[in-house]
């Protein structure tokens, strides 16, 4: 491994949602800091800084990854993806397209990490039960929803639908 | 996106969000992602580690040498540059935005250090030396008042900071002439509805103009405007505040955000720079703000029915460590409805305010509700429990009826409409609680432990701006002005091209208002929602707002909806009587329905909407005479029934009042205590719901903070005043696999008193949940006292007792364990032994060498000796997530060389402060020496909040590299003594020292 001096801003290239981007970041710089500061790829929140709320995920080379647990010097030459690169010519995915008529979002401040990691998972698990996503979810603290739509825009987007257990 | 059929209108539909496309693609910008000024400075703050202490001095000489430091503000700038806060009650309290000569909670600020980056900021918080002289904590009800407790303002004299008595009625009569009383003591915790964005300020001062101008997400009340504006010592014309379009949410938090603008503008007017400030989730936890906690102890006389005739109220509110503004909103906010839904005519009331060394309070999400009610509500539960009745006979019988409406409260409330009876009726019919019954008695049969809870409550909403005057006497209140009403503001547009545009002061949190006000307007002209424009990001210096601007006491659906309804008809008209001489018909007969202007009886004779638009710019001068053409109108509504308290403190708190009956099936596992909520049926009468997919996820979020509040929420402090829940994996918020979800119904009987007829819907939950879960808790264990949050702990200890402490003795050796001696602290004890290869007095050789001490200790950079042993030292220590550099004292006594000696110490850092001592033996061992230690140690500040799980292992890491360099050091080629005070080492390094 380089050791990479501390002191001094390192160039960091990496392939944002499919373009080649380049910034400079220290050693101890955050991924979540550099893409919301140094790339201007605002759309990654930062809830916690500690692992915990996942408001910071996105994909590091396919696979969600919490941006403030991870430095940005450890991705140089690596692809990244963010909730920015999910809509294609401004069309958004069936999956936002179901937490927009579900209301799976109220403040927003949650959801781009949550549509990270449905992105990353959805693709291992297409039909997740109601309790595995909700296993799934629990990696990720929303205070808006109580989550019951979120789920429920999932459930639909995956072709499902829910029966709560509860109603 | 979906496209939303016009047809019969868009109010009362559920019409998914305009805001939602910007939020789902990344563009929303929230107040950290919004462009800052070249120049701009970031800061750090420098927090308290002490819950109570005089702040004897600051030194931040080296602070600002650490290259990209440009300035450190300490309480100097502040009282050059500032006032303290005013405060809603007559009181010597003083409370500046950075401390002046003392500190009243973990977490309070000290220190501002501005630099080029925030990274930078940190690092040269860890320079900034701090001297404080620790003052006795004040930390409970009862310390707070016991007269002999330190006082947190001198000047006050005492931690009661008010008191007043209320009686409305003859309660003592009452009382007398009952068959039954019925009595409960209740304590409602400290907790927060804690949003996933925490608070940011860009703050920039205009010398030329004398004026400040700020951005942040403050979400009003802006009566606190003018309270920031005075601290600022500027007129509120020269305090500028804008918000962000976006903000990731409040629930009320975001208003305590207010000391901060005061301490950003004071930065940036000392550094002539602009300044940014985004805050972190360990500040927000630990010094943002807290609901109140609230003990009670309520009275019922009550009638052999189960009616209660009279009530006897003893409420005592924990604001903290500042009465800070709006408080006592949340003590004073319910006064109207301190009965609830019930028709109880005779009521006394006995509220006092206390202060603590804890953070100060504020709005949270149903404010004052979930307290009063737990104690309201917890009472009813135990009067049917007493009476052998049913809990919802008890609450049949008590229910204001329908027929009563609107309901003059005891205590001056006007509860406006609804049918609460009904209601009840139908949640118990279509939320099956039959079922739930049946549901529970077999649960019960199997031996389960099972409980049906129930709450019904009325939920305020559109504040009287009024209401906190009852704090004072009528008399003071005669001096100070009366004060009433809760003014809303909205301004609607329509430009030459037929545009039209909306603007209010409501400040949204993520609650959808652009949806609900772009479907209100497009309603009135006729409009696709499309052609609406709804602009939320606020601007004290163009937008019209008054004192009770903002996002809180659920003021959005009642009064500001209902505010540009009334702006934007006043605005259609008078577009109707610019088109009416063109079409030929009187104004009153023209409809706007499909982009279009037209006679009624004729659809052909019409004009297009644009056109009429474009009249209005292009050709006011070919107007009728006398007529205005100007195509905006801005309108500030009050609604009628907001009065200021009468002489004998009878308040209508609210404007209106939803009704909330809930219940709940819970199931409690005999063993982990764990409760699993079964079932949950909640049903509301919020009056007429503008957008159901909005009010329910309204609910849902509501109902979630409730959970979490209910089950696992709590804001812990160590009995010293450490602060214990700094992190995520601390204060335990509920996931997607605690939160279920309710059943939810809805009746609507529109309020009479707003122009749309709604009423809040988001509060609600937070209100009714905590207690229907704490009763079908009490319930399932058929306890008669709970506690919450009802963790798993809590609730084991009701079903085993209290969990003995761990056996004397079982401490495994060289392994540190969390003391059990201060209940919730961060205690450390620990003991262990490591076999050196060295003699007892090499061992102790090294051990008293400061050189040889200094290269075993982990992190250790500098040990000097300053006097007979005695040791300064500079240590960086990590624990967990946090790193911090200790500058620490330490003694050595009771040295029996070369046998045994004694460390003690205390020291502090930016983590926080600690203090222990240890006790190491050397003991001959064949060739070499056993080392045996035995250390107690308390941490306090950043490093108890955040890394308390992580003590113990950090420990067992330091002690252990200690003992691996002591081992090389002595079986090294020059075979040197053993390692010293390692115990010292690894206490110095957890904060403590040794
Ligand atoms: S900000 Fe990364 S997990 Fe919370
Ligand atoms: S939508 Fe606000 S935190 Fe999830």
């Amino acid at each position: 491994m380089t050791a990479l001096a501390a002191g001094t801003r390192h160039p960091v290239t990496i392939t944002l949602n499919g373009q080649p981007r380049t910034g400079h970041a220290h050693p101890r710089t955050l991924l979540s800091d550099f893409l919301r500061h140094e790339l201007g790829a605002h759309s990654t929140r930062v809830g916690c800084e500690h692992g915990v709320c996942g408001a910071c995920t996105v994909r590091i080379d396919g696979v969600a990854q919490r941006a403030c647990l991870t430095l940005a010097v450890q991705v140089d030459g690596r692809r990244v993806d963010t909730v920015e690169g999910l809509a294609r010519e401004g069309r958004m995915t069936a999956l936002q397209d179901a937490f927009h008529r579900h209301h799976a979002l109220q403040c927003g401040f949650c959801t781009a990490g949550i549509l990270m990691s449905l992105a990353d998972w959805l693709v291992r698990v297409p039909k997740p039960t109601e309790a595995e996503l909700r296993d799934m979810l629990s990696g990720h603290l929303c205070r808006c929803t109580g989550y019951a739509a979120i789920v429920r825009a999932v459930m639909d987007v995956t072709g499902q639908t829910t029966e709560s257990v509860h109603v | 996106m979906t496209a939303i059929p016009t047809q019969h209108g868009y109010v009362g539909r559920p019409v998914p969000r305009v805001e939602d496309a910007a939020l789902l693609t990344g563009s929303a910008r929230y107040a950290d992602d919004l462009p800052v000024k070249p120049g701009t400075l970031h800061a750090a703050i420098l927090r308290s580690p002490h819950a109570h202490a005089e702040l004897l001095g600051i030194d931040t000489a080296a602070a600002r040498t650490v290259p990209g430091v440009a300035a450190v503000i300490t309480g100097e700038e502040a009282k050059r540059f500032s006032s303290p806060f005013l405060v809603g009650v007559k009181a010597p309290m003083e409370h500046w935005c950075l401390a002046v000569d003392r500190v009243r909670y973990v977490g309070e600020p000290v220190a501002v250090v501005l630099a080029d980056s925030r990274y930078v900021a940190e690092d040269a918080l860890d320079r900034i030396g701090a001297r404080y002289r620790p003052l006795p904590p004040v930390m409970t009800f009862d310390q707070a008042f016991d007269a002999a407790s330190e006082p947190l303002h001198p000047a006050l004299g005492s931690n009661l900071v008010n008191r007043r008595d209320f009686t409305y009625g003859d309660v003592d009569g009452a009382f007398a002439a009952a068959n039954w009383r019925v009595s409960v003591e209740v304590e409602f915790p400290r907790n927060s509805c804690t949003p996933m964005e925490c608070f940011v300020v860009l703050a920039d001062f205009d010398a030329a103009e004398g004026g400040y101008e700020v951005l942040s997400n403050f979400s009003g009340p802006f009566a606190v405007h003018p309270v920031m504006a005075r601290a600022l010592k500027v007129p509120g014309s020269k305090l500028r505040l804008k918000s962000p379009p976006h903000s990731g949410g409040s629930f009320g938090n975001k208003q305590a955000v207010f000391p901060y603008i005061v301490l950003m503008g004071v930065c940036a007017r000392a550094t002539g720079r602009p300044v940014k400030w985004v805050e972190d989730r360990l500040e927000h936890l630990m010094a943002a703000t807290s609901a109140t906690a609230r003990r009670m102890a309520l009275e019922a006389a009550v009638a052999a029915d189960g009616r209660v005739l009279a009530l006897r109220m003893e409420q005592t509110e924990d604001c903290g460590a500042y009465l800070r503004a709006p408080e006592p909103a949340s003590l004073y906010r319910n006064h109207g409805n301190l009965t609830g839904a019930y028709d109880i005519p005779t009521l006394s009331v006995v509220n006092r305010i206390v202060l603590t060394n804890k953070t100060p309070t504020g709005l949270n999400r149903g404010f004052g509700g979930g307290q009063l009610y737990y104690g309201l509500e917890r009472l009813m539960h135990r009067v049917a429990v007493e009476l052998g009745l049913d809990p919802l006979d008890v609450i049949r019988r008590n229910l204001v009826p329908a027929a009563a409406m609107p309901h003059a409260t005891a205590s001056g409330g006007s509860l406006d409409s609804g049918d609460f009876h009904a209601c009840l009726e139908e949640a118990v019919e279509r939320g099956d609680l039959e079922g739930l019954k049946a549901k529970r008695d077999a649960a019960r049969a199997e031996g389960r432990l099972y409980g049906i809870g129930y709450a019904a409550v009325v939920e305020p909403s559109v504040s009287n701006m009024g209401y906190i005057t009852t704090v004072l006497t009528a008399e003071e209140r005669r001096k100070a002005g009366p004060k009433n009403g809760a003014q809303a503001s909205a301004t609607v547009a329509v430009d030459p091209t037929g545009g039209v545009s909306v603007s209010v002061e409501s400040v949204p949190q993520g609650q959808g208002h652009r949806t609900v006000l772009a479907q209100v307007a497009a309603d009135v002209f006729g409009l696709p929602m499309e052609q609406i424009t709804v602009v939320t990001d606020f601007d004290t210096a163009k937008d019209a707002w008054s004192i009770a601007a903002g996002n809180y006491s659920s003021r959005f659906a009642g009064a500001v909806a209902g505010t540009a309804h009334l702006a934007a008809t006043r605005l259609r008209d008078r577009m109707a009587r610019l088109a009416a001489p063109q079409l030929n018909v009187a104004a009153e007969e023209l409809v706007f329905a499909g982009g279009k202007v037209f006679a009624a009886g004729n659809p052909d004779n019409a004009l297009s909407f644009s056109r009429v638009a474009a009249a209005g710019h292009w050709s006011p001068g070919t107007l009728p005479d006398g007529q205005e053409a100007a195509l905006r109108e801005t309108v500030f509504w009050t609604p009628e029934p907001l009065k200021a308290p009468t002489d004998a403190d009878h308040i209508n708190s609210s404007a209106c009042y939803g009704f909330i009956i809930d219940f709940c099936g819970v199931e409690v596992d005999r063993d982990t205590g764990r409760v699993r909520i079964d079932r949950y049926v909640t049903m509301h009468d919020a009056g007429r719901i503008l957008n159901p997919l909005l009010a329910e996820g309204q609910i849902q979020g509501g109902f979630a903070h409730a959970v979490g509040a209910a089950l696992y929420e709590e804001y812990a402090y160590g009995d010293d005043g450490r602060f214990l829940s700094g992190t995520f994996a601390d204060y335990l918020v509920p996931t997607a696999c605690e939160v279920p979800v309710p059943v939810i119904l809805h009746r609507e009987s529109p309020s009479p008193v707003t122009p749309l007829g709604a009423k809040g819907v988001g509060e609600g939950n937070c209100m009714s949940t905590p207690v229907c879960l704490a009763n079908a808790v009490a319930d399932a264990l058929g306890v008669e006292t709970v506690t919450l949050p009802l963790t798993p702990h809590r609730v084991a200890a009701l079903i085993h007792g209290e969990e003995p402490p761990r056996p004397a003795g079982s401490t495994a050796p060289a392994r540190p364990a969390a003391a059990t001696g201060k209940p919730g602290g961060r205690g450390l004890t620990g003991e262990g032994s490591r076999a050196v290869p060295a003699t007892p007095e090499q061992v102790w050789a090294i051990l008293l060498d400061p050189k040889e001490l200094a290269a075993l200790l982990p992190g250790c950079e500098a040990l000097d000796l300053v006097g007979p042993n005695a040791y300064r030292a500079e240590v960086v220590v990590g624990v967990g997530p946090v790193r911090g550099r200790y500058v620490a004292e330490v003694a050595l006594s009771d040295l029996d060389p070369p046998n045994s000696l004694t460390l003690s110490g205390s020291g502090s850092s930016a983590l926080g402060t600690g203090r222990g001592s240890g006790h190491v033996t050397l003991e001959r061992h064949g060739d070499g020496t056993l080392v045996t230690y035995r250390y107690t140690a308390e941490v306090g500040g950043k490093v108890a909040a955040v890394g308390g799980r992580m003590l113990d292992s950090a420990a067992r890491l330091i002690i252990g590299q200690f003992f691996d360099k002591l081992i090389a050091r002595a079986g090294g080629p020059e075979a040197v003594p053993e390692r010293p005070s390692l115990l010292a080492r690894l206490l110095r390094l957890l904060g403590i020292r040794p």
